[in-house]
């Protein structure tokens, strides 16, 4: 594992199984009684976020916390930001506090990577502008995985007829898939506003590293310039693409971030590319619904389809904070990295 | 746990025990669980990953064969909890599996292959204090290699081997490694 977690490309395919093993045998502890762990204790993670956002934030909060990280929550309303500190100074402060980790929420693209410039600790992209949302593709590919491959790691969550894999002990580097499965073969349909949303370029990357086959489908105005170079395949047909999807992920229309007319109406949209019950009847059988939240119930997603059986959408809630706990605990439960020349 | 590192194919190990001494050991060790513990009733057998889940299991399939008593058997990964994590690179973590019965009023005996330092086995009753309250806790080695740096001494012991502490010792175990033998290696070489 790189030092920080900026982009879905920075994992190689071991490192994201690795991630998803860990936040495997991690799951377990949600049905415990007490859910904490000793393991990160002392260690202080700092939640910076620029941009609003109430599920990322307590997600990374209730998993560091689960950790016995101390957590200090920094949001720009109110704070020095608002009284025009530039985003470096403010790293400085984080620095001289001590943080070994900081978790960025902020509306520029690639202000995480220049965070990690300026900062000792890792940095954990929380979503940067349109650019990238790692953590939020780690956990709907753990979601796909529990769902429709079953679970990884060691043979199962009977765990006492599995078969412990020989890799198991050794590689204290830690960078080996433990024979947990990846996602070969899974039909991903992404939908929606791919332009303007992070979720989608981080899951094209860490999908199509994981073996599944992903495919974009938006109308024209929604598609990125440069898509034609990204790994996955591109249609403006939703209709064509269901039946053969075993995962059909719904993208939120991003009106905030619009500074143009993409389409002409959002009942047009809505009729083109939202998913309705007659759509989701036209899933094959164990196709499961995905959605990042926060919905707009009636634009992209019925209400009916949000609420039924195959909406993981909840799940993906809960699967958040054992994903970020496996991501927390792999950049900070170990060594320190060596530091690097300021 | 440093002294149970990859067994190297090939390598010019010395066996101190072969798949026979090592099944008597843990025929002998059941016998002991259910002479201390006056018929096992109330025993869970926890394995500490990875070859410690495995010895758990045959021990409990042998009480089993001796006195056809089911006992729990599950598994106690003890990563998150152990004091030199920061020494190396955040390292996989180990299944951890409880019985449905719990643990809480139980006598638990704690499985791994090899003591050592003992400082796997702090780890593991620092893991033990969060899903429960067992009435007592024991410990059951496959071997015991001396060198303790902790106030821990096993229960019940496979074979005692003093060891120097530039060698290794290996265990395999058929489940994981195709064969059941535990070697000792000098690893200064």
């Amino acid at each position: 594992m790189k030092r920080h977690l900026i982009s879905a490309a920075d994992l190689s395919r071991g490192d994201a199984l690795l991630i998803l093993d860990t936040a495997e045998e991690l799951a377990s502890l949600a049905d415990r009684p007490i859910k904490k762990l000793p393991t990160l204790r002392g260690r202080t993670v700092v939640n910076l976020f620029f941009e609003d956002s109430t599920r990322t934030r307590i997600s990374f909060e209730a998993a560091a916390k689960r950790l016995s990280a101390d957590v200090i929550n920094f949001s720009a309303k109110g704070s020095s930001v608002a009284k025009g500190e530039s985003l470096k100074d403010t790293a400085l402060t984080l620095e001289a506090m001590g943080a070994d980790a900081v978790v960025i929420r902020h509306s520029a693209s690639g202000a995480a990577h220049r965070l990690a410039g300026w900062v000792r600790g890792s940095v954990v992209n929380a979503g940067d502008g349109t650019h990238e949302h790692p953590t939020q593709a780690l956990l709907d590919a753990f979601t796909i995985r529990r769902r429709l491959v079953g679970r990884g790691g060691l043979g199962g969550r009977g765990g006492l007829g599995g078969k412990a894999s020989p890799q198991d002990r050794g590689d204290p580097g830690g960078s080996s898939p433990r024979g947990g499965t990846a996602l070969d073969g899974i039909r991903v349909t992404i939908v929606g506003d791919v332009l303007h949303s992070r979720v989608a370029r981080s899951n094209v990357l860490l999908l199509s590293t994981l073996g599944a086959e992903v495919t974009l489908a938006a109308p024209p105005t929604l598609l990125p310039l440069a898509v034609d170079t990204w790994p996955c395949a591109v249609s403006y047909d939703l209709d064509t693409e269901l039946p053969k999807s075993d995962v059909v992920m719904m993208l939120r229309v991003q009106q905030e971030r619009m500074t143009a007319a993409y389409f002409p109406s959002v009942r047009e949209y809505s009729r083109r590319y939202g998913l309705d019950a007659a759509r989701m009847a036209r899933l094959p059988e164990h196709a499961i619904v995905m959605h990042p939240g926060p919905m707009n119930r009636g634009v992209e997603i019925a209400a009916e389809v949000a609420d039924s059986v195959r909406s993981t959408i909840v799940e993906q809630v809960a699967n958040g904070v054992t994903t970020r706990m496996a991501v927390l605990y792999l950049l900070l439960g170990g060594t320190e990295f060596p530091e690097v020349a300021p | 746990m440093g002294a149970t590192r990859h067994p190297v194919a090939g390598r010019d190990g010395l066996a101190v025990l072969d798949a026979e001494e090592i099944r008597r050991a843990l025929t002998r060790i059941a016998h002991e669980i259910l002479e201390r513990t006056h018929g096992g009733g109330e025993v869970v057998l926890l394995g500490i990953p990875t070859r410690g889940v495995p010895l758990a299991r045959r021990l409990a399939a042998r009480i089993g064969e001796f006195e056809g008593l089911e006992v729990p058997c599950g598994s106690l990964d003890v990563t998150m909890h152990r004091d030199d994590l920061r020494l190396r690179p955040a390292r996989a973590l180990g299944r951890t599996d409880l019985p449905a019965s719990g643990v809480d009023g139980k006598t638990v005996v704690l499985v791994d292959d090899v003591l050592y330092s003992g400082r796997t086995v702090r780890a593991a009753l620092d893991a033990l204090t969060d899903p429960g309250r067992p009435q007592a806790v024991q410990l059951a080695v496959l071997v015991d290699r001396g060198h303790r740096e902790l106030p821990i001494r096993a229960d019940y012991v496979g074979k005692n081997l003093p060891t120097s502490q530039r060698e290794v010792v290996h265990v395999l175990l058929a489940e994981v490694d195709a064969q059941d033998a535990v070697m000792i290696s000098d690893e200064g070489k």
